[in-house]
């Protein structure tokens, strides 16, 4: 016997797939498509090859795949925020260390301002004070100078008045005194005064 | 007329290839499989081709595949607790299949692979018996730690083990009809508002109401589209739930 045409010759006892095609009656001797028993071990068949290579796919494929692309963004992101905190970070100290170098200029600029200014201030000091001591050393030489001027003056005004008092009395009594009584004289006119 | 509006039509499988027979029960490559292979070739456009250059900055295809995998990656931990993410590319894949399969749906006459309740099924038993494998494989009996409720009095677990038992059970009939459902249902009143529409323009005097039917149907695509997103969204969150279990049995 011929194997009869799966298309056309339905196996007895079960109903053909419905109409093939064909505009169905409503009054039709199919069942409702979804309830025809008859086409359920095909339809798991296809579910089965289907589903299965669908899950091999996503199993062995796609989703080891996506999950490395979603860890390596993450891996990615992470390590990029490491890199700019480290920059950062980077950019902070160079600032401390601008900072503190202009500090440090800053005072030592000041430093040498206050040492010029100390060393200048101590040179005029030092050439006040030696011309001061001159000053006072040219001072002491006058009144030095001055007061022997005066003794002199002073001890010629003795002789001058010695002699005046010599000639005075030699006029008057003709002779002239010794020298010894007008010694004696002119010191006692001396502290008479 | 009549047969054209039949708004069931659009579920129904069509064989591009037949391949032979396993028992009584053909196996064709239909349009619904075709739809599937579809949906994994842009997945792995937008997921694999979108990411082959691994930029650190993202194109517009690796941004999307980025904000798929964190958003369920996010979803998936806040639900589990899991570090290390083992249950991420069955989640990963579930939420992808789905939401583009609903999306591929909502194309203008195209088919909607999740409004066929065998393949939401199918899917939501690979869920369940990965719980169940991992959880017994984990920890062996404690895994039944499940369905005893910590803090309960010992008379009360005579109503609460069982309430538990069926309460697991449902899950995957709840998960995968909430799917099915929802996208069969979206598919249909689509398809009758739209019908309306013509049929309204071809109804004489009546055709003035045609635009009444028109903006339910603009409505309705904007409100199936939010489904078709929100649907696998609720899947693979309800995944990662159940998932959970498995990774910590006790209550």
């Amino acid at each position: 016997m011929a194997q009869p045409n799966p298309l056309t010759t339905p196996p007895p006892g079960t109903d053909t797939y419905a109409g093939k095609g064909e505009i169905l009656h409503p009054a039709a001797k199919h069942a409702f498509p979804p309830f025809e028993s008859h086409t359920f071990l095909a339809q798991l068949v296809w579910l089965a090859l289907a589903f299965g290579a669908l899950y091999y796919l996503m199993a062995k494929v796609a989703l080891p795949r996506i999950q490395g692309i979603l860890h390596d963004r993450a891996t990615r992101l992470s390590s990029d925020l490491d890199e700019a905190q480290r920059m950062k970070a980077e950019a902070d100290e160079a600032g401390a260390a601008y900072e503190k170098s202009l500090r440090d200029a800053q005072g030592k600029a000041r430093e040498i301002a206050q040492n010029t200014r100390n060393e200048l201030a101590a040179e005029a000091e030092t050439k006040r004070k030696s011309l001061e001591a001159e000053l006072n050393a040219k001072l002491a030489a006058s009144e030095a100078t001055l007061k022997g001027r005066t003794e002199e003056a002073m001890g010629n005004v003795r002789t001058i008045a010695g002699e005046t008092a010599a000639a005075i009395v030699e006029r008057l009594t003709g002779k002239a005194p010794d020298k010894a009584s007008l010694d004696r004289a002119l010191d006692r006119t001396a502290t008479a005064h | 007329m009549a047969a054209s509006i039949d708004p069931i039509h659009q579920f129904e499988l069509k064989p591009l290839v037949s391949l032979g027979h396993i028992g009584h029960q053909e196996i064709a490559f239909t349009q619904s499989a075709l739809y599937m292979f579809a949906a994994v070739g842009v997945i792995a456009l937008i997921t694999i081709v979108g990411t082959a250059s691994r930029s650190v900055v993202p194109g517009r295809m690796q941004s999307l595949a980025e904000v798929f995998y964190e958003f369920i990656a996010d979803t998936l931990h806040q639900a589990t607790g899991d570090k290390e993410q083992r249950f991420l590319p069955l989640v990963f894949s579930l939420f992808m299949f789905v939401l583009i399969l609903n999306m591929f749906g909502m194309i203008p006459y195209a088919f909607a692979v999740t409004s066929h309740l065998i393949i939401t099924f199918g899917l939501a038993f690979l869920v369940i018996s990965t719980v169940v494998i991992y959880g017994v494989m984990k920890h062996g009996t404690h895994f039944l730690g499940l369905f005893i409720p910590s803090g309960v009095p010992k008379p009360l677990l005579l109503i609460m083990v069982p309430i538990e038992i069926v309460s697991f059970i449902s899950r995957p009939i709840s998960l995968s009809v909430r799917l099915f459902a929802n996208i069969l249902a979206g598919h249909i009143a689509l398809k009758i508002f739209a019908f309306f529409v013509a049929q309204l323009l071809l109804a004489g005097a009546w055709s003035v109401l045609s635009p009444l039917p028109l903006f339910l149907t603009i409505a309705l695509t904007a409100l199936e589209f939010l489904v078709a997103a929100l649907q696998a969204y609720v899947f693979a969150t309800l995944t990662a739930v159940y998932l959970a279990d498995a990774l910590h049995p006790g209550h």
